[in-house]
């Protein structure tokens, strides 16, 4: 057991964190001392996973959660992601004064929930992680109660969800009746056998469940709300973290329990329209969060073409995409917390309130510039090697008019992402924007995560180095546990 | 007639597809919550009777953690309730629109 706890360091450190933060919280209330605990802790089980990436992998618990290999490194970046969201959340609540210390317990709490959803090893450790996670995300969209997006945002976001987790676990139910195990590694026979009518629904609810969370449309109805009625570093979180464990975990399954050809047909039809309804809503949104929302949609599409070529290095690229994704979005959302003012929470503003910002706040104007450029895929950033990562399988598997439709897609995604630019730069002030360039000056903290993330984008633009390091997890030791009987 | 395992997962489809219907059917944000509570527990029934058919406790294990996560989400679920009948005076799931689109 002590062995187990010392496998999962990041895990044990972040829940007792997290448990004290709660204690700390109900005697210091509003303590300045809360966020650095939360900090602090996030940033040890960051540098834990990020020691062990590339060392063996293992089981702990009892083969419930793996550790090292994929595992720290989904791992490694929901606890980055972590990171950089208390450091910003910090001065967005002093701002719209809602800086309560629950905050960032929750945040601890929501982040215990995806290092078990990230690292899980049985289905059981996947409905445990993914509603540890889930819970806590109802309650940290909608803790602004008294403004009414944000109880709105959480109440849909709630419903939705605690939907979705019905199919989910009755999808569980069906697979343990179908296999008789809640194991990866022995579900495997079960695709072996063929499996039967029950085998087959419970996939397919899985499925539905994992989709939803990762918001990939038809199931993505939620996302746009739940984001524009979140506090925007909330949002962030939601964005990036929490749907790169829930990736992190399909993409276990996928490769461990279910491997199979026919996910090919499956997840490229389901990557078709994600893509597309993402990015073709995206072009309609005036709101910047919503926009950024609809924008998350389509890059979840992209990770689902890398996992449709059924491809180890579909799998490892989509690990590498969604590293790139959580660098891009909480920088882009960092920004744009900064730039609200409409005092909801950013709910009600429209893109013109940022008419000629770019001259007035140029760190802000010019890191928006390049995670614009990275989110919609041009060479350097590394934006363009996450796309080359995830459609280069796809052709390598045959899917070329995937690939086709996703370089398209991208495409579009540019007239978006650039109008924000546009708007930032060429257009002229007006008494609004120049109202809330004065309104502020950026906190220190906020311009290093800001600063951070650009340099990131350009470091993992030009080194392929970290792709190579994910090829890893999938070619060492476990590919026999595929091709063997 | 002896009851065997189909006519515990034919009630426990039943349960779960009444739930469904609730949740896409009814207007009351009290009522889909009451409907998502018996999907789970018609979940619960379908792992309860697997487990019990196949002599493994694996599915009893879950049992026990997804009445907890609907303990939990109950709770969560009726202060988010709260929070919007104290905004909105409603709990008319087609008044709460802020957001569209």
């Amino acid at each position: 057991m002590w062995g187990d706890m010392a496998a999962t360091l990041s895990l044990v450190i972040v829940s007792l964190a997290g448990l004290a933060l709660v204690v700390f919280d109900a005697f210091n209330n509003r303590h300045v001392a809360t966020p650095w605990i939360a900090g602090l802790a996030l940033l040890a089980g960051f540098i834990f996973e990020i020691v062990g990436l590339g060392g063996p992998e293992g089981t702990a618990y009892s083969d419930m959660l793996r550790t090292g290999g994929s595992a720290a490194f989904v791992n490694a970046l929901v606890l980055g992601s972590g990171v950089l969201t208390v450091i910003l959340s910090v001065p967005y609540l002093k701002k719209i004064g809602h800086n309560i210390g629950e905050v960032y317990a929750l945040i601890l709490f929501a982040t215990v929930g995806m290092l078990v959803l990230g690292a899980a090893n049985n289905l059981i450790a996947v409905f445990v992680g993914l509603e540890t996670m889930s819970i806590c995300l109802y309650i940290l969209t909608g803790f602004v109660r008294s403004e009414s997006g944000s109880a709105e945002s959480a109440l849909k976001y709630f419903l939705l969800g605690a939907f979705s987790t019905g199919f989910f676990l009755y999808g569980i139910a069906l697979l343990y009746g179908a296999t008789g195990t809640m194991d990866f590694s022995a579900m495997k026979a079960g695709v072996e056998d063929g499996g039967g009518v029950m085998f087959w629904g419970g996939v397919s609810l899985l499925l539905v469940g994992f989709l939803f969370k990762v918001s990939a449309a038809p199931f993505h109805m939620w996302t746009p709300d739940a984001y524009q009625g979140a506090p925007t570093p909330i949002a962030g979180f939601m964005a990036t973290a929490s749907k790169t464990a829930a990736f992190g975990a399909l993409i276990i399954i996928l490769y461990k329990a279910l491997p199979t050809e026919r996910w090919t047909d499956v997840l490229a039809v389901f990557a078709v329209i994600t893509m597309v309804v993402g990015n073709i809503i995206a072009l309609s949104q005036q709101n910047v969060k919503r926009m950024l929302a609809y924008s998350s949609i389509a890059h979840a599409g992209y990770v689902l073409v890398g996992l449709s070529s059924g491809l180890v290095e579909g799998y490892s690229g989509a690990l590498f995409y969604l590293m790139v994704y959580v660098i891009m979005n909480i920088g882009a959302f960092g920004v744009v917390a900064l730039l609200e003012w409409d005092g909801k929470e950013g709910s009600e503003q429209t893109l013109d309130s940022l008419a000629g910002v770019g001259y007035r706040k140029p760190l802000l104007g010019w890191a928006m510039v390049v995670f614009m450029f990275s989110l919609s895929g041009f060479p350097p950033l590394a934006g363009f090697l996450g796309k080359w990562a995830v459609f280069a399988p796809a052709v390598d598997a045959g899917l070329v008019w995937l690939a086709i439709i996703g370089v398209l897609a991208s495409a579009v995604s540019a007239y978006y992402y650039l109008r924000v630019l546009v708007v930032m730069f060429m257009k002229t002030e007006t008494e609004a924007s120049s109202k809330l360039a004065d309104s502020f000056t950026i906190p220190r903290s906020s311009a290093a995560v800001i600063v951070l993330c650009v340099i990131l984008l350009f470091v993992f633009g030009l080194t392929t180095s970290v792709i190579e390091l994910t090829d890893g997890f999938f070619q060492s030791g476990s590919v026999a546990t595929v091709l063997g009987p | 007639m002896e009851i065997t395992l189909n006519w515990y997962l034919t009630l426990s489809a039943l349960l779960f597809t009444m739930g469904v219907l609730g949740f896409l059917f009814r207007r009351n944000v009290i009522i889909m919550l009451m409907s998502i509570e018996l999907m789970l527990n018609s979940v619960n029934l379908t792992l309860v009777a697997l487990s019990q058919s196949m002599g493994d406790s694996a599915g009893q294990v879950l049992v026990f953690f997804v009445m907890s996560v609907a303990a939990a989400e109950a709770a969560v679920g009726l202060a988010l309730i709260i929070a919007i009948f104290r905004n909105k005076l409603t709990v008319d799931i087609t008044k709460i629109n802020l957001f569209k689109y």
